[in-house]
Formats: C-alpha cells, structure tokens, sequence
C-alpha cells in the first residue's frame, strides 16, 4: 500500500510480506486459498485435458481410484469437470469484479471529489441501486440478452458496483482535505491530474478490499445464474454442476460426490474473500487511528512513492 | 413537522425507484436483440399473424405513446398476460406471493432467532472460544450458495420431513388443522435453509453493536447498582444494540430476495421464486418482468417500513 511509512527493519518486499502474514494468520490462510484457486483455473487446461465432459464410465458411478470424486449425471469424471468449472467461475467472478470496481470505483471518486450535486445525484442513484433485487433483475436482463459468458461478466459487474461506490466517496472524502492535495491544488494541478495522481493512489488499497468482497459476491450471483438456467448451457461452471446434479437425478440416486464439491469450492472462496477482506479492514482502521499525519510527513511519503 | 417531510423525501425517492423499474422493464423489453414482435410473439408466425399481433399489442405505437400506455397499465396492476399459459400475470404472481409470504417471514424470524444467540454469546465471551466457533459457524454457513445448502437438507433429512412442495396434494384427512400442520411439516426444510444461508451478517453486525454497547459506562453503573446481569444484558445492553440489526434487514431485503428465488426452486415451493423459475425454461418474459417489479416494490416498501420502525425506536436518529 502506498503512503505507508517503512519501517527500519524490514528488508525489502518480501521481509515485509512474511511479517504481515505472521500478524494476520487467517487472512494468509485467505489469500492461499484464492491464490491456490487462481492457480487452479490457469493451468485447468493441462490438468483435466480437454476431453473433461467425456463418458469415462456407467452413470453416477462413486467415488473409486481412478476417479476420485466419481461420475457425474452423463459419466463424466466430477474431479475434471471441476477443475475446468473452476477456471469459467473464476473467470466470471474476476471480470465481473473488475466491472464492478471500475464503475464504482469511478461513481465514488467522482461524487466524493467533486461533490455538491454531482455527489448528491450519485449517492442518490447509488442508494437506490443497493435495494432493486439484483437476481432477479439479473434473471430479466440475462433472459433477454440470451445466454452468454459474456453477458454474465456484465449483468453481474454491473449490478455489484454500490457498496464500491460508497466506500470509495467516503474515503476521497478524508483524502481531498489532506494536506498534499490541497498543495496540488495551491499549485494549479488540474483536477484530473489530482484524482489521478493524488487522490487514486491513496484508495487504492480500499478498493482492493472491496474488490475481493464483490469476488464473493459474483462467485455467489455466477451458481445463482447457472442454477435458475440463464447461464451459457454450453460451459461447465461450479454453478452448473450444482444444477446439473439437482436437474439429473443426483438427489434420487444418493450422487452425493456430484453436489458437494462445487459448493465446497464455492464456499471456499467466499470464507477465503471475507477473511482477506476483514484484515484489509483492520489495517485500514489502525491507519486512521493513528490520527492525522503532519501534512509535512505525508507529502514526503507521497513524494517517496509517487 | 421534520418527520412529516422526512416521510415525504423517503417515499417520493420510493417512487422514483419504482418508476425507474418500470421505465427499465419497457426498454429492456424493447431494445431486446431484433424485434420486439419476434421477442414477444410465437417465433415463426406468418407475416400476416404477426402484423395482427402488433396491432393488438400497440406496437405500432410511436415509442413514447406506447411508453405512457405501459406505464398506464402498469400503475393499473396489468402486468399482461402470460406466454406459456396466457393467464394474467397479475392473477400468477398474487398467488403466488401469498405462498412466498409465510416462507420468508418464517426464515427472517428463525434467522433473527439464531443470530439473537450466537451475536449474544459471541459478544459476551467475545475473543474467547465460544467467540470463535459461533463466528466462524456465522461466517461458513453465509458462504454456502442457498441453493447448495437446500439440495445437502434434502440429502440428509428427506427421510423425515417432505422435501418439495407445499403440502401433500394425497392428504386424506381434510381438516383445517391437518392442512395446516402438512404446511408447516413441508415449511421446515426451505424456511431452515433460508434461515442459515442469512443469519450470518445479522451475527456479525449484532455482535459488534453488543460489544460497543457493553463497554459503555451506563452498563458498570446498572451492574453496581446491584442489577442481576440477565436485566442488565437485556435492558440496557441489547435494547441499543438491536437497532443497527434491524436497520440491516432493510438492506439485506433485496440479496434475501435472491436467496427466497433459489431455495422455492429446489424445494418446489410455489411462491414467487417457483414461478420465476420455471418462467425462465419456458421463456416467459411477462412473468419474468411483473415479478422483477413485484418484488422492487416490495423489497422498496418494506425497507420504507424498516426505516420508519427505527426512527420510531431511537429518538437520536429523528434529529440528525
């Protein structure tokens, strides 16, 4: 994060990165979680090959050696498809979330910086937005727009972007009155220069945050979508395993191995979200706790990492 | 007098929103890919069917002109008419509202019910062990997806309750007391699930505004008065802390909307959430769209309610 003071005795990046993990277990235990999925849905290409949906054996055969969660609704191996669902979902999560950020990363530097009635039309659109049902309007708009990956991707980032907006304004709020931004402005800087230059750089980390709460949140609005049926029939995603499973018969043939690990990888990254998030959040408490910073100070740390 | 104009920006914005929905369903449903005619309408009619069917629906209305009909329709409750069965939409989703009604209101309460326990237990021992275990239970049972959760109920308790449906449709006993116990046998199952898959944020934020309230001076002065800790706890503790619960569930109306959707389909129930499913296989979009706006509506009025119940409960909040 920027505009954090380094402390003597950390030795570079990496020094620093072990010492915030020792400081924060759960968070680390996170973070490896959605590094491992990451990872996980980079190489789903070589790791289930590219015939993952082929009938290897009879129907919702169990679990045995050779495949070690058993076979799905059409005999298909459910390890293999889950690592191939991992790679759409977490696609669909990651674009989504950059969607999201961007439009409401982009509402809440606008309506904090500029303020007066640009602040007030925003927030005005922004707190009404967090209460329209998003799935089912999700459910409309993926309906007509037809089936598609893609149009998940925007469906879903467009409507995940207020509490993004929220948070964003009210940080900028804070930041524009510090002291190095009112010296941009003495100084003539302009006032796209100063957002960003100036103001960007500081919300930064808040915005990472929150990015990895809406992961969570578009994880959970991608299964809803692939489960209601208006996701893309043709991609296997977690969501579409779970429907596949209750569509097909899993219940009524006891084929408990092809419902429970979509949903236990679901789940996984969503705990793993909450707690990277809940560490940002507490770093980001103890920063403004510690007061506000002599603007001299904080001017040289700008200077030092600008 | 404030109040009165508090109420008045509060419901005008309502209505806003309510408007901008309606707006969004008329154009949505005309700027779907090619024409509306072809959306709308039986795929493959003869030419001759569809320029009948055009005329009959105002297509060949300038824009705007069938812009102030939709809105006039729609204020008057026609929502239109069905695809699949060409019932009025209006007549399938009252129905089917008066289902979702007991389902949801059961999985709130339950759900306010568990998070009143583990949110008291957590903050009580807060940092301690129990502190961890009801949390991190909060935490893990808010990431499973709704639906997940609905399937492992009916893999592991379907031998004991019904698992689908709303009652036993072979019921010999016609009673209105055996009506009424088969509803709630087949309520348990979603209304649990429901339940578990929301009381985690409400836990979460009630522990919090328990912690902050029990470190307050009032709370040793009521202890050193010689108060038995249950009142103390009860009355002076958890009666400040309960309002930013309940401010919650204005907010979470809406992804709790989502969750009501999915848990009716796995469990067949046959409220909003049923119908719009099966609105999506058979491609439904009357249904799809009336339900969109019946459940804004809803979700708005019932956060305007939550917002005038809090304003009733703490007087701070009528000043600022």
């Amino acid at each position: 994060m920027t505009g954090q003071v380094r402390h003597p005795g950390a030795r570079g990046r990496l020094g620093r990165l072990v010492r915030v993990a020792g400081r924060r277990p759960s968070a680390t235990v996170g973070a490896a979680v959605l590094f491992g999925f990451g990872l996980l849905a980079l190489l789903a290409s070589p790791l289930a090959g590219a015939s993952a949906d082929a009938q290897v054996g009879p129907v919702f055969a169990p679990p045995s050696g050779a495949h070690l969660l058993g076979l799905d609704d059409q005999g298909a191996d459910v390890l293999k498809q889950l690592v191939v669902g991992t790679r759409v979902s977490i696609l669909v999560a990651t674009a989504a979330t950059l969607v999201a950020s961007v439009i409401g990363g982009a509402v809440g530097l606008l309506a904090g910086y500029l303020g007066g009635w640009v602040e007030r039309a925003l927030m005005a659109l922004t707190d009404y937005f967090i209460l329209v049902p998003a799935l089912p309007l999700m459910i409309v708009v993926a309906q007509v727009w037809g089936p598609d990956l893609w149009h998940s991707v925007l469906i879903i980032g467009m409507l995940l972007w207020t509490p993004m907006a929220r948070v964003t304004r009210a940080e900028v709020k804070v930041v524009r009155t510090r002291g190095y931004v009112l010296r941009a402005v003495a100084m003539g800087a302009s006032r796209r220069r100063i957002i960003w230059k100036h103001v960007l750089p500081q919300v930064r980390g808040l915005l990472a945050a929150n990015a990895v709460l809406i992961i969570a949140a578009a994880v959970f609005a991608e299964a809803a979508l692939a489960f209601l049926g208006v996701g893309d029939p043709e991609t296997v995603s977690w969501g579409a395993m779970i429907q596949h499973a209750s569509e097909r018969g899993a219940i009524s043939q006891d084929a408990w191995w092809a419902v429970i690990p979509p949903g236990v990888c679901i789940a996984l990254v969503v705990v793993a979200c909450n707690l990277v998030s809940l560490a940002f959040d507490v770093t980001a408490r103890h920063r403004h706790g510690r007061g506000a910073m002599p603007p001299g100070r904080s001017v040289e740390v700008e200077y030092v990492h600008g | 007098m404030l109040a009165v104009r508090y109420a008045l920006v509060r419901l005008l914005g309502a209505v806003a929103v309510i408007w901008g929905a309606t707006s969004f369903n008329f154009l949505l449903f005309r700027l779907a890919p090619g024409d509306a005619a072809n959306v709308a309408i039986v795929a493959n009619a003869s030419p001759e069917l569809q320029r009948q069917l055009r005329a009959q629906f105002g297509l060949d209305d300038p824009l705007w002109l069938q812009y102030l009909k939709y809105l006039g329709q729609t204020a008057r409750g026609n929502l239109g008419v069905s695809f699949s069965n060409q019932e009025p939409v209006s007549h399938i989703l009252r129905a089917a509202i008066l289902h979702t009604l007991p389902l949801a209101l059961a999985g709130v309460v339950l759900a306010l019910l568990l998070a009143l326990i583990s949110g008291l237990v957590s903050a009580w021992w807060h940092g301690r062990l129990a502190d961890h275990m009801f949390r991190g239970s909060a935490l893990v049972l808010y990431a499973l997806p709704a639906q997940w959760l609905g399937i492992l109920m009916i893999f592991a308790f379907s031998s004991w309750l019904p698992s689908g449906g709303m009652s036993d449709p072979f019921l010999l006993d016609t009673s209105w007391w055996a009506h009424a116990t088969d509803v709630a046998r087949h309520l348990v199952l979603p209304a649990v699930t429901l339940a578990l898959t929301t009381y985690g944020a409400f836990t979460v934020v009630l522990r919090s505004s328990m912690i902050s309230a029990l470190s307050e001076e009032y709370m040793v002065t009521a202890l050193a008065k010689g108060l038995p800790t249950r009142v103390v706890v009860r009355r002076h503790a958890l009666r400040n802390a309960l309002l930013p619960t309940v401010n919650l569930i204005g907010l979470t109306l809406g992804t709790m909307v989502g969750g009501v959707i999915l848990i009716e389909s796995v469990f067949s129930w046959p409220g909003i959430g049923q119908a719009v499913y099966s609105a999506v296989s058979r491609r439904d979009y009357p249904v799809l769209q009336g339900a969109f706006l019946l459940l804004t509506l809803s979700v708005i009025s019932s956060s305007l309610v939550v917002d005038v119940v809090c304003r009733a409960l703490d007087p701070r909040t009528r000043r600022a």
